[in-house]
């Protein structure tokens, strides 16, 4: 019956993917016979932002433009968040958050992770809520598919990128908003709220008082899902029933983690005139996707370990961390995605998981490139494909090209430095946390599930994913400020350098495709890009996986 | 230096503050005004959270939160690993191998007071995500039966009945708690 709905879920997605591909790339590189509308749309752009948004870039000022308006993003928001309690929308008087939190909740929500060491009902105003994390949900995603459409002008041979401010609103307004009006009707229809008035107090039947947060809910876990942001309105995210209170919403929410990053792909495709390549990049993706579904759903069928033994009927899985409504197999499910994505919202809780079933989300932090986080999953596929073709190349003696464009010793260096990042974040954050009570002193396991908490946040942080083994306690300052700086770096370095690279190789003389060229439009191509993201996975996380989730699942029957 | 900085704040700054304007103009202030007008007019019951109220107009709780019961007479929820505070909704975080977590079922199965070689519905001993799942499982009800039959005076059988058929008002499988409860305080007026 899960495996059903997953599958059906999934093919509908793989099928929606293809027309909004089409529908993206339309609206990043307008076509020449462009709509009246849409040359309207443009018109109004360039007026907005003023003559910046006129000019040609090249990687460089497109790089120092991004980073421009994300700090000014990131300025807005620490303001807001700093100075909530004196603005408006505050119905629950929330207070000031300390500032190392507001650290670490503006770079989160800047740098597309959306990790959230604060709960959403218990801090934050509606204003802070709509004004600082949900603007920031539409821009940093816009910022992932701006730089994926400069990546791909690059790497079709043009040394100009485009403008970034012009490529930044058209995500923002031509793709963001249209798709999440239209989710956030039908997430109202299903019975999410959206109410500006301030938490209800009822008495209940045994007459106790019970407080009832509620809020502006539907527009904002919209663009939660679609924009692979993933950071909850209320604290336990899409467990929680305002934020998804039924089997319909949990379908809709489900299929909008995958929707944008799918479509990323095809528009990569269609942009650089490959479509045929980008056929087999999205094949190897969704066969990764398909592994890590099956193999949450087949682990998370076992029963809770710790109830064993006692008469307690358990043909239904694993019920802690999970609600009842969404069915057995939804919380493995949408882990998978969730993770696979760079999305981070969640709607079971993942440190309840099966030890095991705990693995697949970390599988998926870890490669980062199973259709990734809105543009910025292609660009780190990206980074594999060139590492795949240096490797091919060498092999057989020749010097390796990348769509008719000379591999050479500066891109090798350029990507291997934007790979080596992510591990780098990973295993010398945990390791350091590990060892010191920073770490040790925050678990709320004990053995290896606590070393799998501190191994999970910083997966998350790194790449940007924002899920997290909850128990954790992480609001401290040096988790704040650790894992705030991991996820802004984590972020900008794999965007800015691919586009240092595509400069690069754009810059050079296109050589013709021959016989001895290596395709990239071949099975073969898809085996070997397979095989650098799981070979290079694997050695690098085998270890601190057999330390946490596989130690634990192996002693798991010791009492 | 003090040039390129001139030159950096009139080319970038001044253009992507004005973008960061047109963004939140759009996304902030428009596009939630939509949807809470859409809200207000398509579903306003739930857009306001799906409250319910006694015949005076004074709020009982939420048909999706989960309100705590420890009364014989009321059916009893999932356990909640948030005391069922709905302003700060949170699940254990237990790993299913943690021994915590069998400390805890053993104490929740002794609230229960099973009878020898009956087993309990996983449900019931369990926390869900949030803390605040508002269902059980219709195994789950039927087992609480006895219980609430006894202690309202009422046949187990038409009871077993009651739940079946609420629980057929959805997909067979689940039986909200709180909903269940207003019915049977409904149809026995204290």
């Amino acid at each position: 019956m899960s495996l059903v709905l997953s599958l059906s879920i999934l093919g509908a997605c793989v099928l929606l993917s293809w027309p909004l591909g089409r529908y993206l790339t339309a609206v990043m590189e307008p076509p020449k016979e462009a709509p009246g509308i849409q040359r309207l749309f443009e018109t109004t752009i360039v007026r907005v932002t003023g003559s910046a948004a006129a000019a040609q870039q090249n990687w460089k000022s497109y790089a120092v433009s991004m980073l421009t308006f994300n700090g000014v993003m990131f300025g807005v928001s620490w303001l807001i968040l700093t100075v909530q309690t004196w603005l408006p929308l505050n119905p629950d008087q929330m207070a000031a958050l300390e500032p190392s939190l507001v650290f670490n909740t503006v770079a989160s929500f800047t740098s597309n992770t959306n990790l959230q060491h604060y709960s959403g009902e218990a801090s934050l105003s509606y204003f802070s809520q709509l004004f600082a994390l949900m603007w920031l949900q539409f821009v940093s995603a816009a910022t992932g598919l701006a730089a994926l459409t400069a990546l791909a002008r690059g790497l079709s041979g043009r040394t100009m990128l485009g403008n970034f401010y012009r490529d930044v609103l058209r995500a923002t307004f031509g793709i963001l908003l249209p798709l999440c009006l239209v989710v956030a009707t039908l997430l109202l229809i299903g019975g999410i709220p959206m109410t500006f008035k301030g938490a209800a107090v009822a008495h209940t039947l045994e007459g106790l008082e019970q407080t009832i947060a509620r809020g502006p809910v539907a527009a904002f876990v919209a663009i939660k899902q679609l924009g692979t942001n993933g950071g909850g309105f209320f604290g336990p995210n899409s467990t929680h029933p305002m934020e998804n209170p039924g089997f319909f919403t949990n379908v809709i929410e489900c299929a909008s983690i995958l929707l944008i990053p799918m479509a990323c792909v095809w528009m990569f495709g269609f942009m650089t005139r490959r479509v045929r390549h980008a056929a087999v990049v999205f094949a190897v993706m969704a066969l990764m996707l398909a592994v890590n579904v099956g193999a949450a759903l087949y682990l998370e069928s076992a029963p809770t370990a710790a109830l064993e033994g006692l008469p307690v009927a358990q043909q239904r899985g694993n019920l802690e961390g999970k609600e009842l409504r969404f069915g057995t197999g939804a919380g493995p499910l949408w882990a998978a995605l969730t993770t696979a994505t760079s999305n981070g919202s969640v709607n079971s809780m993942h440190d309840s998981l099966n030890p095991l079933t705990g693995l697949v989300p970390m599988i998926g932090m870890w490669l980062n490139v199973i259709f990734g986080g809105v543009g910025v999953g292609m660009i780190n596929m990206f980074l594999y494909i060139i590492a795949g073709v240096f490797i091919c190349g060498m092999m057989v003696g020749r010097t390796p090209e990348y769509l008719t464009r000379k591999v050479e010793t500066r891109e090798m260096k350029l990507a291997l430095l934007a790979i080596l990042v992510h591990p780098l974040f990973i295993l010398g954050g945990a390791a350091i946390f590990a060892a010191t009570p920073w770490g040790a002193g925050t678990v709320n396991n004990p053995g290896p599930h606590g070393f799998s908490e501190i191994l999970y946040e910083f997966s998350s942080a790194s790449a940007d994913n924002g899920s997290g083994f909850e128990g954790l306690g992480d609001n401290t300052v040096p988790w704040n400020t650790a894992t705030g700086l991991v996820m802004l770096l984590s972020r900008f370095i794999p965007i800015i350098l691919p586009l240092a690279i595509a400069g690069s190789l754009a810059a050079k003389k296109a050589a013709p495709e021959n016989t001895g060229t290596l395709r990239t439009d071949t099975p073969l191509f898809g085996f070997v890009i397979l095989g650098s993201v799981v070979f290079v996975g694997a050695l690098l996380f085998l270890p601190v996986a057999v330390l946490g989730p596989i130690a634990e699942h192996l002693a798991r029957g010791i009492r | 230096m003090f040039r390129t900085l001139m030159i950096w704040t009139t080319a970038e700054l001044f253009p992507s503050m004005r973008a960061a304007l047109s963004t939140i103009l759009v996304c902030c202030i428009a596009y939630p005004a939509v949807i809470w007008a859409l809200g207000q007019g398509l579903t306003p019951h739930t857009a306001d959270g799906s409250l319910i109220y006694d015949k005076d107009g004074r709020t009982i709780g939420g048909e999706r939160i989960a309100q705590a019961f420890t009364r014989p007479e009321y059916f009893w929820p999932r356990p909640s690993a948030a005391d069922y505070n709905a302003a700060g909704a949170a699940g254990s975080n237990l790993s299913p191998a943690n021994l915590r977590l069998r400390e805890l079922a053993e104490q929740r199965i002794a609230a229960y007071t099973p009878a020898s070689e009956e087993t309990i519905p996983a449900d019931l001993v369990t926390a869900s995500g949030s803390g605040l799942d508002p269902h059980i499982t219709r195994e789950a009800a039927l087992y609480q039966v006895p219980r609430v039959a006894k202690a309202r005076g009422l046949d187990e059988s038409e009871l077993r009945a009651a739940v079946q058929q609420h629980a057929n008002k959805t997909t067979g499988l689940l039986i909200n708690v709180l909903l269940l409860n207003l019915e049977l305080d409904a149809a026995v007026p204290e």
